[in-house]
């Protein structure tokens, strides 16, 4: 069952449909990734990437241990813009070509 | 014709005469009895790097690790006196791993006063040293001095924590990482604390994938579809060409140019990047590290488009430098003779806001998309070099010299390990 999407800062309600992509791990990321369409990678991108240089600026008045809890969703948010920013840019399908089967999986990462 | 000078010689290869240009056979990573040699004369006797001091905050603060290919696991623990040491991680009682969690063949860490045994209790204080038998007086003479844990030799190298699981050797850390290791002393990696580490488990032999991150004569090709296609298209076109390479004992380096952080021009990468100012070659902004000059093994063609440096310290550990402050390192923990462990982690400086810690997440993620496929492609390798065909022997170029290196030394030590063992016999040959 998909989980309620987290709360984005007001200024960004218009990502609001993609909230569920405000995931906390870069494994939940890719997981998510790999598990959506190019339809839904693509709509996410076409939503997220124009607003990029303003959430940077809307994060960038906050430290990174202070970041309220919807800043810290926008962060997460904009990580999963990353992640999916391969496919959209370049690949056209959801997982890198030429990987087959293989995994490289986080064990450890700066939690934000 | 060549972008970049060669040495006198005329290529890398013949600056290194030992190494020969003929073509090498890979039976050194296809069998399972030349892999035991390599358990016994490579990963049971060098120096071995299995951590960072930033994993030992404090006094008690330990991690465990796993080297199958030694066949031990060890605790790194930082001891009452501030020093690190280590063990072989087995209870001196009967044998029980000593340190685990759950799960006996999972790594560990954390912070403990005192090392208690899961299976009777007997304790062993941070020095090692035995201070508590459950039910004492049932055994037989027992002097609890007689049974400390099992040490092993342990040094650090700018941070790095290294063991030997040889009791005997006496080549210090130091010595033995060589010209390679002296020329970047002093950089500094304590300053790179922001840590992403991956993992994976690879279907190849442990010095396949070394050989694939130790030439970038490969990456224009394999990696062309992670590029936009016109500089994809060029990337093919010119090949790669290394600023210098260096050999040193049983290490090796490759110098390389970087001239993607920052691009000359924009529209040579993808939108992400160009937004993000990052990419492979890491953040295009490199933060302040404190690090006024470069120390003097960087960039040794003293080129001024370098943009890396790319060692091998033999056997098992890469660590790379870029020019914008940040740093890879590769580790391969073979688990037989056609598997590995592979980890990769990346440390930067700690991000001081959310678009630092973006342009952060997209080089990891970037380098995560290119090991998918350079992991991939080792496992076709591997396959095709143990099948029947009568395929035995393989050119390599002046651009694979740190891996006809990598093979030369693997052998040498087996040869040298098997010639102390039985100076009788002639050497197997792999
Ligand atoms: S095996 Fe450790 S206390 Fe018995
Ligand atoms: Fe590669």
């Amino acid at each position: 069952m998909p989980t309620a999407p987290l709360s984005l800062p007001t200024e960004f309600a218009d990502l609001d449909p993609f909230a569920n992509w405000a995931l906390p791990s870069e494994r939940e990321r890719y997981a998510k990734r790999l598990a959506s369409t190019m339809d839904e990678l693509q709509s996410f991108y076409d939503a997220a990437f124009p607003r990029l240089e303003a959430a940077m600026t809307y994060l960038e008045q906050f430290s990174m241990d202070a970041l309220p809890d919807d800043a810290k969703h926008l962060l997460w948010l904009y990580c999963a813009l990353v992640t999916v920013s391969f496919p959209v840019e370049v690949w056209r399908q959801p997982r890198v070509p030429d990987s087959g089967a293989s995994t490289f999986d986080a064990i450890l990462e700066p939690a934000i | 014709m060549p972008h970049f000078p060669k040495p006198a010689e005329g290529s890398w290869t013949e600056h290194y005469p030992e190494l020969g240009t003929s073509p090498v056979s890979y039976d050194d990573s296809i069998s399972p009895e030349f892999y035991e040699l390599e358990r016994e004369a490579i990963f049971a006797r060098t120096w071995l790097n299995v951590g960072r001091m930033e994993q030992l905050p404090k006094v008690g603060s330990f991690f465990t690790k796993e080297i199958d290919s030694a066949r031990t696991s060890i605790v790194v623990v930082r001891a009452s006196d501030d020093e690190v040491r280590a063990f072989h991680n087995i209870c001196r009682h009967r044998g029980n791993k000593l340190v685990w969690q759950d799960y006996p063949g999972e790594e560990t860490s954390g912070t403990c006063r005192q090392f208690t045994c899961k299976y009777h209790a007997w304790r062993y204080s941070l020095n090692g040293d035995l201070t508590f038998v459950q039910q004492e007086s049932e055994f037989f003479d027992l002097d609890k001095a007689d049974y400390p844990l099992a040490s092993v030799q342990v040094e650090v190298w700018e941070g790095f924590i290294f063991v030997n699981l040889d009791p005997s050797n006496t080549t210090p850390l130091r010595e033995y990482l060589g010209e390679l290791g002296k020329g970047i002393a002093g950089y500094p990696f304590h300053e790179l604390t922001q840590v992403h580490k991956y993992r994976a488990e690879v279907g190849s032999n442990w010095k396949l994938f070394i050989d694939a991150f130790a030439e970038f004569y490969h990456a224009p090709v394999l990696h062309a579809k992670q590029a936009v296609a016109e500089e994809s298209r060029k990337l093919v076109g010119r090949g790669y060409e290394a600023l210098a390479y260096e050999i040193d004992g049983p290490h090796g380096m490759v110098s390389s140019w970087g001239g993607m952080a920052p691009p000359k021009d924009p529209s040579m990468v993808k939108p992400i990047e160009q937004k993000l100012r990052s990419g492979l070659f890491g953040p295009w902004d490199a933060p302040d590290i404190g690090l006024d000059e470069l120390p003097p093994g960087l960039n040794p063609a003293q080129h001024k488009a370098w943009g890396l440096d790319s060692y091998v310290f033999f056997p098992n550990f890469m660590l790379l430098i870029w020019k914008p402050n940040w740093v890879l390192t590769y580790h391969y923990w073979p688990t037989s003779y056609n598997t590995h462990i592979f980890e990769g982690t990346c440390y930067f400086a700690p991000p001081k806001n959310a678009r630092e810690r973006l342009a952060q997440e997209l080089a990891v993620v970037t380098f995560k998309e290119y090991a998918l496929q350079d992991g991939n492609t080792l496992e076709a390798t591997q396959t095709m070099l143990e099948s029947s065909t009568p395929v035995k022997t393989f050119p390599l170029g002046d651009q694979e010299v740190l891996l006809r290196h990598l093979h030369h030394t693997a052998r040498r030590y087996v040869s040298e390990y098997q010639q102390q063992q039985q100076p009788a016999k002639t050497p197997v040959r792999a």
